[in-house]
């Protein structure tokens, strides 16, 4: 019986070995750098100095004591940031088009919804407004490449006017502008999608719709392409494609002599109200009734309509940050708890109670500094993967200044929320209580 | 008693309240140590010793009385000023060492001399001097976990005088280690007290302990109730 519990008992105890070790491999990459760092902070004679002077040195010690529990909690740091980094770009990623808007810019839809079509000639009429400065029809062709899941963002626009409304986002080379006007099947194409199917200039593309059929039954229509335009700037999204309304309009085997909606630049972002109105009051009561919104607001409700990304990424990461709080937080009370006999013996050396506080607050901080730093490179290492992918549509996923320093907050937060009440209670320890804890 | 006065304790009291009871420690104990003595204390449990000494190191303050420290009043002090008194004048060796189990040795010993304005290689001199002196400069490198009881102490003694205070309080200091440890131990704090003339004052329950100091006061129930004045 005796020999049958030691056996079981070995193979627990083996278990429990073999699941630490396995874990303190997946995490290596986590706790290696800390290790390194330790060493050269041992080492190193300046590096040490300076953590003396600024009291980091102790607190940096304590963390070396307990390998497992530290790489445990570290990791659990780890994962909340590098969930953080990758769901807060994304979330950027997609409000891009929100953000990056200009304020100069409006845009007018059938006022029944914006799938529903308006005539051309709203167009003419909308151009002789007072503070339009220029207008570009436009329609969803609804397009496709080869397979109907390889989705194309195609658009049938007025040539012309395409770069006088967009050309302060779009990057195009003179020449490549010139022969697109030129060629009335010519395809401008953005560089995120030539890079995905491998397109360049002069390849013949054909795409097919899934709304719109030539008179002769086809679906298939036929481009060359004749530019590929890049962004003016990191997030500008350059997954769309245009071809001439002229091609489209003249094969419809329906629908035509009808756009989309218009997409407007104004004379003074200041007179947006004005000309929205104008706009509007001119089509009022007409079968086609209008309405006009400034870009941002176009482009704010559309990504409404595919779901609150935002409350999506909130809720993950406050789900993620509250957890890991409760991991850290009672990782560190129980730390700072097993080390209650050795707090009491820095206070009997003369170390203030103050300067104990610090400490502790200090160990919980960079506690989170190191896990999240980590997380975070690890987040930004993945965004770097995902968008070298020819395959990866979102423009703009990136860890900007903004991301990385609202991370550095979260990181000062978290070490502070989670080292604040052992700090606490490392502060009011009374010396004699606690030499006599072993 | 010969030499300057370096603690005068006068008329001190201690008294603890728990719950509705109150206890009385010491009731007006008058107590004097001169610069350089050894001194024992010695009783038996709940006599009030390790409370004493506690009051000694700044680490426990008297409910009355007055306490001088190199004539300076020191039982009015804060908790800020009492700890960076303690960290200039008093050196403590406990029972069970107390060392930090995260640094080697030289690292424990250097601990003190970290609230000090020292430069990196005084530190390191400093540090050095002190292991040389226990006996201990070739296992500097060691964890305190790698070594014995009496090596452990003895880094706890080096530890104690790396800042060259003026007092060393003992707690048990031999408590924890063997007859023949425990005598290396006693030997090296009479060399201390001896030869680098630190006064030491030490909390004991072995008589054999005790006759390493050259005098040994009695306490029982907060009173002194017997002197050994023998050198």
């Amino acid at each position: 019986m005796t020999f049958l519990k030691n056996i079981i008992g070995l193979i627990f105890r083996g278990l429990g070995l073999a699941l630490k070790y396995i874990f303190l491999t997946i995490s290596s990459p986590v706790w290696l750098p800390f290790w390194l760092i330790a060493y050269l902070v041992e080492h190193i004679a300046f590096v040490r100095n300076a953590l003396i002077a600024t009291d980091l040195y102790l607190p940096f010690k304590n963390m070396e004591r307990t390998p497992l529990r530290f790489a445990l909690t570290v990791f659990a740091i780890f994962i909340a940031f590098l969930i953080y980094g990758a769901l807060t770009a994304f979330d950027n990623a997609m409000n891009a088009g929100v953000d990056l808007a200009a304020d100069d810019r409006l845009v007018t839809v059938n006022k029944i919804n914006f799938t529903q079509t308006l005539p051309i000639a709203y167009a003419q009429k909308v151009t002789a407004i007072e503070g339009v400065d220029s207008l570009v029809h436009m329609n969803w062709f609804g397009g496709y490449y080869k397979d109907p899941r390889e989705q194309v963002i195609t658009f049938a626009v007025d040539q012309t006017k395409l770069l006088e409304v967009y050309g302060d986002d779009m990057l195009l080379d003179e020449t490549h502008h010139k022969n697109w006007l030129r060629n009335q099947q010519g395809l401008l194409v953005g560089e995120l999608v030539a890079k995905k199917y491998g397109w360049k200039v002069g390849d013949r593309i054909p795409l097919n719709s899934n709304i719109f059929s030539k008179m002769d039954g086809a679906s298939v229509w036929d481009f060359v392409i004749e530019g590929v335009y890049s962004g003016k700037f990191k997030q500008a999204d350059t997954n769309g494609v245009y071809f001439h309304y002229k091609y489209f309009n003249e094969a419809l085997a329906f629908g035509s002599n009808q756009i989309g909606w218009l997409g407007i630049k104004t004379t003074d972002p200041s007179i947006n109200e004005k000309v929205i109105k104008a706009i509007d009051d001119m089509f009022v009561n007409s079968p086609f009734e209008t309405e006009t919104v400034p870009e941002k607001a176009f482009n704010k409700s559309f990504i409404a309509r595919m779901g609150d990304i935002g409350l999506i990424v909130t809720s993950s990461v406050s789900a993620a940050f509250f957890i890991i709080l409760v991991i850290v937080g009672f990782s560190m009370a129980l730390a700072i708890r097993e080390r209650t006999n050795e707090i009491g013996v820095m206070k009997t050396l003369g170390f203030t109670s103050r300067r104990i506080f610090k400490m502790v607050l200090m160990e919980s901080m960079m506690l989170a500094c190191l896990g999240g730093t980590v997380g975070l490179a690890a987040s930004s290492f993945v965004i770097k993967q995902v968008t070298s992918s020819p395959q990866f549509p979102l423009a703009g996923l990136m860890l900007n200044g903004e991301i990385i320093m609202q991370a550095i907050i979260l990181m000062v937060f978290l070490g502070l929320i989670t080292g604040i009440v052992p700090a606490i209670n490392a502060l009011r320890l009374n010396i004699i209580t606690a030499l006599s804890r072993r | 008693m010969s030499g300057k006065l370096l603690y005068d304790l006068k008329s001190v009291s201690k008294t603890f309240v728990k719950g509705k009871e109150k206890i009385t420690i010491f009731d007006k104990l008058d107590m004097s140590i001169a610069e350089g003595d050894f001194l024992a204390i010695m009783g038996p449990s709940g006599s009030g010793k390790t409370t004493l000494l506690n009051m000694l190191g700044g680490v426990d303050q008297p409910t009355g009385g007055e306490v001088f420290f190199n004539n300076s009043r020191v039982d009015t002090l804060s908790e800020g000023q009492l700890a960076r008194w303690r960290a200039n004048n008093i050196g403590f060796i406990f029972q069970f060492y107390n060392l930090m189990p995260m640094l080697n040795a030289a690292r424990n010993v250097e601990l003190p001399l970290l609230l000090t304005k020292l430069s990196s290689s005084q530190r390191k001199k400093s540090v050095e001097t002190a292991l040389k002196l226990v006996g201990l400069s070739d296992r500097a490198t060691h964890m305190t976990s790698e070594m014995s009881g009496g090596q452990q102490q003895r880094v706890a003694i080096a530890r104690a005088i790396v800042s060259d205070p003026k007092l060393l309080l003992c707690d048990e200091p031999t408590g924890d280690l063997d007859r023949k440890t425990a005598d290396e131990i006693l030997s090296m704090l009479q060399l201390l007290n001896r030869k680098f003339g630190k006064t030491i004052v030490m909390v004991t329950h072995d008589a054999a302990a005790a006759a390493y100091a050259k005098r040994t006061l009695h306490l029982d129930k907060g009173v002194f109730v017997e002197k050994d004045l023998a050198a």
